[in-house]
């Protein structure tokens, strides 16, 4: 690890991504992520690689599932309206099961929405997004220091399961500086035989693809991808206990959500309340087992999330409705405060006693 | 444990965030933990600027400055929308060039600077700001004067060198100025 730099989330991303060997990116300007392409567009011509600001995000995702096919480190960035755009090159470079990432630094919505920091894309990243049968590992970091060290673990994750990855931040994750001691260049080289980089008359040709017209071949095609995201799900889950030890309430929150949230674990506790939490880092696959091990001692559930209430619902499936969950949420660009959380503790007290 | 937060509100084209950064970069040289945060879109385009700034011996939890322990205001918007939002018993640095009333609250310490005026007389117009924080440091201790240029050298690009020694003036103008 280096000497610790002050940096803006979406740059600690830029300069984790090449440190991590991505030397193809594409993308279209979008606030709040603005300074991650700003970035690229200033590094990448300086060491050989590529920045190419599209046309729009159709045209970049595409471009990216074009690098991924030739075996390379590549990525693109948006936010949230910029990434539904992205949704059908996404699904397609699932389909053809190539490794590349994206990231969404999520604003309010829906439609053209605001440009203040939201999580309302949480559906969108976790169940799919794009059409067909598909999953991204999605990554959730909550200080700058993960959303650089989050970066090189999604490219390593994207090669080892040969799928797109996502860092889904939002506008504080972004915009904020913090201290960072960022990841030291990769060396090594992970093998893509089944890339298409010419075939010199001397192999079989690699084709990269996602059009099946047989049924049956699909299905099978979809079985086998599952039984990899069963894989994924078994080895790849990574969350943080905060204060969980004695907990009597917990909260589930991820990114900027989990950090008001550590302030208002701080504040409940200086009152006596035992109040821990659950922070997922890996949004899927999300950290069920977890949630499921707290309902056996907790009282109840606190889902804080800047959204009208995703992840609530995958906190519900996995502790299996046996503890109350709520929801603690502000939206459109808003952010809970502590004092908003407590005060849904309170009630929750109220309401046990 | 100091665990101190700071929010800094202006308007564009003030260096509100720089300022800011050069405080989150001093504090980083001392050790501490910091985090800062800025207002971002419209704001940077001419309307009200602000950034948070913690300052901290312990780890950040949400960068979010609701409640500032030290609040340093360029305007007078600014004031009117944070001077409730201060917690009891903070220091409040008030640009008293650009804003002429005095606080309503009794129970915070007030500082009036007439930063702009003195930047405009000392023929370093754009550096109210840094004024601003010289002050800012004598009175919180919130960082330390000690090796000052180097959490300048931090925020000044090398190309600029020349403006080094005017931010330094500027933050000793600040930290000397008594009224």
């Amino acid at each position: 690890m280096s000497e610790k730099v002050l940096m803006k989330g979406n740059e600690a991303i830029a300069e984790a991504a090449i440190r991590a060997g991505c030397r193809h990116y594409f993308g279209y300007p979008i606030t709040p992520q603005t300074e991650l392409a700003a970035y690229m567009a200033k590094r990448m011509p300086k060491i050989g690689g590529t920045f190419l600001q599209a046309e729009s995000e159709i045209s970049a995702i595409n471009m990216v599932y074009g690098v991924a096919g030739a075996g390379y480190r590549v990525m693109t960035s948006s936010s949230s309206p910029g990434v539904s755009l992205k949704q059908e090159g996404i699904s397609y470079i699932a389909g053809a099961d190539l490794p590349a990432l994206i990231i969404n630094v999520q604003r309010g919505g829906p439609g053209l929405g605001g440009i203040q920091p939201s999580q309302s894309d949480y559906f969108q990243a976790t169940k799919g997004g794009g059409h067909g049968d598909y999953h991204l590992i999605v990554l959730a970091p909550a200080s700058v220091q993960e959303m650089a060290d989050l970066t090189a673990h999604a490219f390593d994750l994207a090669d080892k399961y040969r799928m797109p990855t996502m860092i889904l931040a939002d506008g504080t994750m972004g915009q904020m500086m913090e201290p960072v001691s960022l990841p030291e260049e990769t060396t090594s080289k992970v093998e893509k035989p089944w890339a298409v980089t010419g075939t010199n008359c001397e192999r079989e040709h690699n084709i990269i693809n996602s059009l099946y017209l047989v049924p049956e071949q699909l299905e099978k095609k979809n079985f086998e991808r599952f039984e990899k995201y069963a894989k994924v799900e078994e080895n790849e889950v990574m969350y943080e206990e905060y204060m969980m030890d004695d907990a009597e309430y917990c909260i589930v929150a991820f990114g900027i959500a989990a950090r008001v949230s550590k302030n208002a674990i701080t504040a409940a506790r200086a009152k006596g309340i035992k109040v821990g939490m659950i922070r997922p880092i890996t949004l899927w696959p999300f950290p069920k087992e977890a949630i499921a091990k707290a309902a056996d001692k907790v009282k109840a559930f606190i889902s804080v999330e800047l959204s009208m209430g995703q992840m609530i619902e995958d906190i519900k499936l996995a502790e299996e409705c046996r503890k109350p969950v709520v929801l603690c949420n502000r939206t459109g660009g808003m952010i809970p405060d502590p004092e908003q959380i407590l005060k849904t503790i309170d009630t929750l007290i109220g309401g046990n006693n | 444990m100091a665990y101190t937060q700071v929010l800094i509100a202006g308007f564009g084209g003030q260096g509100i965030l720089f300022a800011g950064k050069f405080l989150a970069y001093k504090g980083l040289l001392e050790g501490k933990e910091i985090s800062w945060l800025p207002s971002y879109g419209p704001e940077m385009r001419g309307g009200t600027a602000n950034c948070s700034v913690i300052i901290s011996d312990t780890p950040v939890g949400s960068p979010i400055v609701s409640n500032p322990d030290i609040l340093m205001v360029m305007n007078l918007p600014s004031l009117d929308k944070y001077e409730n939002a201060a917690v009891a018993g903070s220091k409040v640095f008030v640009d008293s060039t650009l804003i002429e009333r005095k606080l309503t609250r009794q129970d915070v310490s007030a500082y009036y600077i007439p930063a702009t005026k003195l930047a405009q007389e000392a023929g370093i117009p754009t550096l109210a700001n840094m004024i601003m924080i010289g002050k800012m440091i004598k009175e919180t201790s919130i960082v330390s004067f000690d090796d000052i240029t180097d959490g300048l050298k931090k925020v000044v690009s090398a190309k600029r060198a020349e403006l080094l020694d005017l931010n330094l003036k500027a933050l000793q103008m600040g930290y000397n100025y008594e009224g």
